[in-house]
């Protein structure tokens, strides 16, 4: 077992003693930011098994946020609030949506490729603020959260955390075992050097398609928790600028490597909370915080672009 | 049969201005070879830089002048200070470098601006209506942007077709370090690139003002407008620029105007209601996707 | 006489204006190494584009194994057995030795839509891969990253993706491009244990490899095949004289 592996258990070792430790310190609103980040973790663990891995720069990934955040709420809206339901229409819609969009998207590469997804993203979002029935631009609160009658109930703070936080370390598991896997090696080694690996006899094509469903499948995952966190149904979810920000979590934290995405969620979340809320800094900074953070970002991939998981070396895991 | 018409105009309004931005954006993808988001602040900092200053002149004209040469340099000091260093760099750093410029510009307008939308009006000589065709009257101000749009158009052409520098820019499209071998100076020609794409997204900005909403981030929403005119027109030619944005003016402008009483026609009212604004709002990317499954490369892409 | 392995007939390909293949006519047999030589701007690159399935000629057609390939894909062509190596090294850079070649074996060893395995210690794939680097001689530089390869070193790992997809006929593009005396000779003995029991069609500048591996030798210029023999034959023909062998052979 390697370094980062090691320390990404110790790390998911820590955010397991945060919830008695918020408690001890009457600090609940860590156990809610720290929730928060390890839903977008999983939604930045999935990018990053297209992005890291397979190389394929895509834009749109917030779009499966929006999926399964819109499976959950649509459902609740109209009365079915059984979680197994919801969560399955959330995970098989956004493998649906993402097979359509990728169909058609994962032909073709390079700028054509992040502008098209782009596109596609931002119609899905004219699409969900178009139904007026769910609140349009505005969203609308969530009726009920998912119900998983009597195995758990996500109103409970703690509770919710902990399957959160057990949904991300089975996430990190299956996507271990996915990128290892011949599949993997596959998507790896058309990202490495495609003119080989068409020589070799292997079309990209196909298994870049099933590495898109994949991610836009766990991402929709991520979609229902996070409408069950904020327990509000909000189009914002699916902006543009959300598929930025993944993308920013899955670099921060070192390209194609397991635990990246997580530092990565952590860094970004932790930084933008620190320069919007932190009382020692200045108002002028946290008034315009998205001011500095976009000198940040610039200054991050302009000269550390190898993130933070790179800083413990290692080659795989 | 009047509505028609004057939907027509729109769309073709509405082609004209987002060929201003996709002329610019695309000779960057293509000769460049760089993503570049930031275009749509340009966009943004012409919208603006042509309000305060007609605000504060009284002068449209100067207003205009000031408006071009403010982005024209902001563009300039933007792709010296930051985007040099990405032309070397892979897609995915260019797209996340052009998106914390995003970030910046969007949060600099609205330190100096505030964040609600500020008020841009159109000078006294260019408001009111022009008669067309007996009993078709429509906004001056806008069928002015129409001819400046072609006008534009037809000025692009005749650089890029007959000058030097269109020659430069064609050769550089093709094969960058054969045209700098032959001494020609790529980092200036470059500049030179941005620059006048900058100026034209800025024109694009300042046209826009009065008739679009000028606030933070409504670069973002044109930018992405202008992906689907460049993904159906293909990257790097001016011709698949102009095709692709009229094609995406018209196809938008008509179905937000027509598709809803036309789908009335078979639906109920309240379907129509609500599907007919749904739909229209997806029609350019419905017929992007349509464009990608026939022709992945656009309708006129830039030959190699 | 044995039946054509690869038939190519009447190809012909432009780039605009430039005719860079001709009408070729090309017939490789089974078992055979047979060159292709030719002059710098001949149509080398071009033709081995054809063959190898990334360009698509205009005209013409090629016949594997009995079989029409003319519009068939690389990977399928890969897939059917004709395999290819590149002039300039194209590995993977940022995976290992063995792991470039076993790769190569995956491919060819049943369908790759497995998502559970780890496919790093497959025996069914690094065994072979091994076998094959031991053969090539590079049996201690398993474990070495392919980007830390020595460029010699780098070649035989090209040669080794090709064995590793048991193919039928190898396409080696300039197999020795870039090598020193030394490395070039390694390179020839092992391509001349390979003889017989391979096909081999190998497009070569270096007339030494080619005069001691070629059984046939092809000459193409200016997009035209203007003469295939053996090598006394070639190296007598008056025509190939003057047009690119010159003072040499």
């Amino acid at each position: 077992m390697n370094r980062r592996t090691v320390l990404l258990i110790a790390v998911l070792g820590l955010l397991a003693l945060v919830p008695p430790l918020a408690a001890a310190f009457n600090q609940p609103f860590y156990l809610d930011l720290l929730r928060r980040i390890m839903i977008f973790a999983i939604a930045a663990s999935s990018l990053n098994l297209i992005l890291g891995y397979g190389g394929m720069v895509s834009f749109g990934h917030a779009a499966y946020l929006g999926v399964g955040a819109y499976a959950v709420g649509v459902l609740a809206h109209h009365g079915i609030h059984s979680g197994w339901l919801q969560w399955a229409l959330a995970i098989g819609g956004s493998a649906l949506v993402a097979l359509a969009i990728g169909a058609v998207s994962v032909r073709t590469s390079g700028i054509y490729f992040i502008m098209i997804t782009l596109a596609f993203t931002q119609m899905l979002y004219y699409f969900g603020v178009s139904f007026q029935e769910y609140g349009a631009d505005d969203g609308m609160r969530l009726a009920k959260r998912s119900q998983f009658a009597g195995l758990i109930d996500l109103g409970d703070a703690t509770s919710f955390y902990y399957l959160v936080l057990a949904l991300l370390a089975l996430t990190l598991y299956l996507l271990h075992r996915l990128v290892n896997s011949r599949f993997g090696l596959v998507i790896q080694a058309a990202r490495s050097n495609e003119a080989r690996t068409r020589a070799i006899g292997l079309s990209p094509y196909p298994y870049r398609l099933a590495a898109f469903v994949i991610a836009g499948a766990i991402c929709g995952l991520a979609g229902a928790l996070w409408v069950n966190h904020t327990a509000y149904l909000s189009p914002e979810i699916m902006n543009w600028t959300r598929s930025g920000e993944l993308m920013f979590m899955v670099i921060l934290g070192g390209i194609a490597t397991l635990s990246g995405p997580l530092y990565g969620t952590l860094a970004l979340l932790l930084l933008e909370d620190v320069l919007q809320g932190w009382s020692a800094l200045p108002k002028w900074v946290t008034e315009h915080w998205q001011l500095y953070l976009g000198v940040i970002l610039v200054l991050v991939v302009l000269y550390a672009r190898r993130g933070l998981a790179g800083l413990v070396g290692g080659r795989h895991e | 049969m009047i509505l028609f018409a004057e939907q027509t105009l729109n769309g073709l309004q509405l082609g004209v201005m987002l060929f201003l931005m996709a002329a610019g954006l695309t000779l960057v993808f293509g000769i460049m070879n760089m993503v570049n988001l930031a275009h749509g602040a340009l966009y943004m900092v012409g919208a603006y830089l042509a309000t305060f200053f007609f605000q504060e002149t009284g002068s449209y004209l100067l207003a205009v002048v000031l408006a071009l040469a403010g982005t024209l340099a902001v563009g300039v000091v933007t792709e010296v200070v930051a985007l040099r260093t990405l032309y070397e760099r892979d897609h995915l750093d260019q797209v996340l470098a052009t998106f914390g410029l995003i970030l910046f510009f969007n949060e600099l307008i609205a330190i100096l601006w505030g964040r609600a939308a500020i008020y841009s009006s159109v000078p006294a000589w260019l408001s009111g209506h022009l008669e067309l065709v007996a009993g078709l009257r429509y906004p001056l101000y806008r069928f002015v942007i129409i001819l400046i749009g072609l006008g534009v158009a037809v000025g692009l052409w005749y650089v890029v077709a007959r000058t030097r520098l269109g020659m430069l820019i064609r050769a550089g499209a093709s094969n960058r370090t054969m045209v700098a071998a032959l001494g020609v100076n790529i980092r200036l020609l470059y500049t030179v690139v941005f620059g006048c794409g900058a100026a034209l997204a800025g024109l694009a900005g300042l046209l826009a003002g009065p008739i679009y909403a000028v606030q933070p981030g409504m670069g973002e929403l044109v930018l992405i407008q202008v992906f689907v005119v460049i993904v159906i027109g293909g990257i790097g030619s001016i011709r698949g620029a102009l095709a692709g944005a009229l094609i995406v003016g018209m196809v938008d402008t008509l179905g937000r105007a027509f598709l809803k009483p036309m789908l009335a026609t078979v639906l109920s009212p309240t379907a129509a209601d609500s599907a007919g604004p749904a739909i229209a709002s997806m029609l350019i990317y419905l017929l992007m996707a349509v464009v990608l499954a026939f022709r992945p490369e656009g309708l006129f892409p830039a030959s190699r | 006489m044995s039946e054509a392995l690869l038939e190519v007939r009447a190809l012909r390909k432009s780039f605009g204006a430039l005719l860079a293949t001709d009408g070729v006519d090309l017939q490789v047999r089974e078992g055979e190494t047979h060159a292709i030589i030719g002059p710098n701007g001949a149509g080398k690159t071009t033709l081995i584009g054809q063959l190898a399935g990334n360009l698509r000629p205009d005209a013409g057609s090629i016949r594997f194994l009995g079989e029409e390939i003319t519009r068939l894909s690389a990977p399928a062509r890969s897939k059917k057995g004709l395999a290819r190596s590149f002039q300039i090294t194209s590995i993977y850079r940022d995976f290992t030795t063995l792991e470039n070649v076993a790769l190569a074996v995956q491919s060819h060893a049943g369908h790759s839509f497995r998502f559970w395995l780890p496919a790093r210690r497959d025996p069914v794939l690094v065994g072979p891969a091994s076998r094959v680097l031991d053969e090539v001689g590079l049996a201690e530089r398993k474990g070495i990253l392919a980007a830390n390869l020595a460029h010699g070193e780098q070649r035989q790992l090209e040669i080794a993706m090709v064995l590793a997809t048991r193919p039928r006929l190898m396409l080696l593009d300039e197999p020795v491009a870039g090598m020193g005396t030394e490395e070039s000779q390694r390179m020839v003995d092992f391509l001349g244990t390979l003889k017989g029991r391979q096909t081999i069609v190998l497009v070569e500048h270096d007339m030494d490899a080619v005069f001691t591996l070629a059984d046939r030798i092809s000459v193409l210029v200016y997009g035209r095949i203007i003469a295939t023999g053996t090598p006394a034959e070639i190296r007598a023909n008056p025509e190939v004289r003057a047009a690119y062998l010159g003072e040499d052979a």
